[in-house]
């Protein structure tokens, strides 16, 4: 029988490395790795997440794959692939797109319609959260005329933003913000209740007033939830701009593709669609980064 | 750091026929019953009793996060009207902030204060080396052990200089090694400080090993059951717990302790622990027995 010292390692493949750092009595003695070694190590600790990769790659090249298989032979299996266009026509046309002008302006125009209704729904949306998880009268007068108003999907809205606003571009922003304004509403006000009460006894403990309790215990406690409310507020900003855009639109993502369905421009209709996914996986990716950044603490 | 650590005595906390009740829909409940507890400036005193017999009540009391229905808490005579940097608290859940590192947590107390950035990081660099934390100083506090959180919760409550320090089970959560560890960094720092400290726990030798006095509280609804002077010698060692001076404190401690538990659950109620053993109860001592 070998002594557990020597079946420690039992797969390792760098039988010297690992003498040489048993061996000397000295840590700092060792020489220092080679790239190899390095690169080897690299690996090993990170071999679950590009596994992981790999398999995420295969599994986008295998949807392509039927996709292609699925519109080049026409299939009719209940769902019928007879106009559906192929990815390289697809492919095709985001190429031609690329180089349009045009194009290039409904993306634009988009992204700026998302911006500005998410903006405004976050900068009102977060501090009202705040506001009324701290002070109780003001969340007894607006929460019931908020849970009212909650249900009602952002689409409901245009006939009434079209009458409520002078131009289109208006209303669409505006559905926009109401779109993502609720999620960033309701989880803010979430974190504000699970604020834990013993860390506002420990401020309070240290001298903490009102105010500075509120900068630095519940704004930071409640960050977690804001960001998931941020998170949650864009997708439905997406959701929202682009029904708003095929209603009432003349610009847009939302109204390219489905101007593409009415000028019979198939393979528009489906890079519409991508670019629509790609966009909106952007910008959950933004908010994403944008926490890390804020909460230091919450990555490890 | 020199007005910390060589501060005057004070700190002389007083509580006078004290009671405390909440609503309930059954009517008032009474937490706690007709008390008076002082703590000398400088000294040491700890308050057991059986779970729920409200001694965390009491000490929230003196940090001022609840009211007495009846009675008076004052430090150094003057009342207790709520929270203050005065009375420093360390809490059984560690409660350091999340969202700021070691050194930020530290230095809470001193911002709230308005004291200037540079200084402020000073001190609470002087104040973690202490600790033994220096090298943890920009950690954030999920990534330390138990007993790394509680001595940041302790240098944290602390670095403001309060007159008297509060600390409710706070080594409840950890493990019996690192408990006795902290036990010893407590006294340590008690003894620099000379600070007047009350501290809350249901652990026997804890209190015992710890305090110049110990509370011992009833059941529900809690008053002072006996008040006990720690006679041992100090500086105190891990040994003692071992000494038959030791040893009869615990027994005598426990079998009162016993009585109230069983007292707290209903059952009947044993005192064989009690014979043999003249413990006089409230305003007594036992210091002449032993």
């Amino acid at each position: 029988m070998s002594s557990p010292a020597l079946v420690r390692h039992p797969e390792d493949s760098m039988p010297a490395t690992t003498a040489i750092a048993e061996a000397g009595s000295v840590p700092a003695a060792a020489p220092p790795p080679s790239f190899g070694t390095l690169a080897l190590r690299w690996y090993r600790l990170n071999r679950g997440g590009l596994g992981a990769m790999a398999i995420g790659i295969l599994s986008l090249l295998a949807f392509l794959l039927v996709w292609h298989l699925l519109t080049t032979y026409r299939v009719v299996f209940f769902v019928r692939f007879t106009n559906v266009p192929s990815p390289l026509a697809v492919y095709a046309s985001f190429t031609k797109a690329i180089h349009d002008p045009k194009f290039l302006m409904h993306i634009v125009l988009s992204c700026r319609r998302i911006l500005i209704g998410f903006s405004l729904a976050a900068i009102v949306g977060v501090p009202l959260g705040l506001i009324m998880g701290r002070f109780k009268l003001v969340h007894e007068i607006i929460f019931p005329v908020a849970e009212v108003l909650r249900p009602i999907p952002a689409i409901a809205w245009v006939p009434m933003a079209i009458m409520l606003w002078p131009t289109n571009e208006q209303s669409i922003v505006f559905i926009t913000f109401l779109g993502s304004f609720f999620p960033i509403l309701v989880n803010t006000l979430h974190g504000m209740t699970l604020v834990d009460p013993v860390l506002v006894r420990a401020a309070q403990c240290l001298g903490a007033r009102e105010r500075s309790i509120f900068r630095e215990v519940y704004f930071p406690a409640s960050l977690p939830h804001i960001f998931t409310g941020l998170t949650v507020g864009m997708g439905v900003a997406w959701v929202s701009l682009i029904a708003a855009e095929m209603i009432s639109g003349q610009y847009g993502i939302g109204y390219f593709t489905w101007e593409a369905y009415s000028l019979v421009q198939y393979a528009d209709i489906a890079l519409g669609m991508i670019a629509i996914g790609v966009l909106g996986l952007g910008s959950s990716l933004l908010i994403r980064g944008a926490g890390q950044l804020v909460m230091p603490w919450r990555s490890r | 750091m020199n007005e910390i650590l060589t501060k005057s005595p004070q700190g002389h906390i007083e509580v006078r026929n004290f009671s405390l009740s909440y609503d309930s829909i059954e009517g008032p409940v009474q937490a706690v019953t007709d008390t008076q507890i002082h703590v000398r400036p400088g000294e040491f005193v700890s308050i057991v009793g059986p779970s729920g017999c409200g001694k965390s009540t009491l000490l929230n009391a003196v940090a001022g996060f609840l009211k007495p229905t009846t009675g008076i808490v004052t430090v150094d005579g003057e009342r207790v009207n709520g929270p203050s940097a005065e009375r420093g608290m360390v809490f059984q859940q560690y409660s350091l902030f999340p969202w700021k590192t070691v050194r930020e947590n530290v230095e809470f107390g001193l911002k709230m204060r308005g004291m200037p950035r540079s200084q402020r990081e000073r001190a609470a660099r002087t104040l973690l080396g202490l600790a033994g934390l220096e090298a943890f100083e920009k950690h954030y506090p999920e990534k330390l052990s138990g007993g790394m959180k509680q001595r940041v919760g302790i240098v944290r409550a602390l670095a403001t200089g309060p007159k008297v320090l509060l600390l409710d089970e706070p080594f409840g959560a950890l493990d019996a090694q690192t408990r006795v560890i902290m036990q010893q960094i407590l006294t340590n720092m008690w003894q620099r400080l000379k600070i007047s400290v009350l501290f809350v726990t249901h652990d026997i030798d804890e209190a015992i090993f710890l305090s110049d006095r110990v509370y011992c509280m009833t059941a529900r609804p809690g008053s002072i059951k006996a008040e006990i002077p720690i006679p041992l010698e100090r500086p105190r060692q891990q040994s003692m717990m071992m000494s038959s001076e030791f040893l009869a404190l615990r027994r005598g401690l426990m079998s009162l302790i016993r009585e109230e538990s069983l007292k707290a659950m209903g059952g009947e109620i044993n005192d064989m622990g009690l014979q043999g053993l003249n413990i006089e109860l409230h305003g007594h001592s036992l210091a002449d027995v032993i």
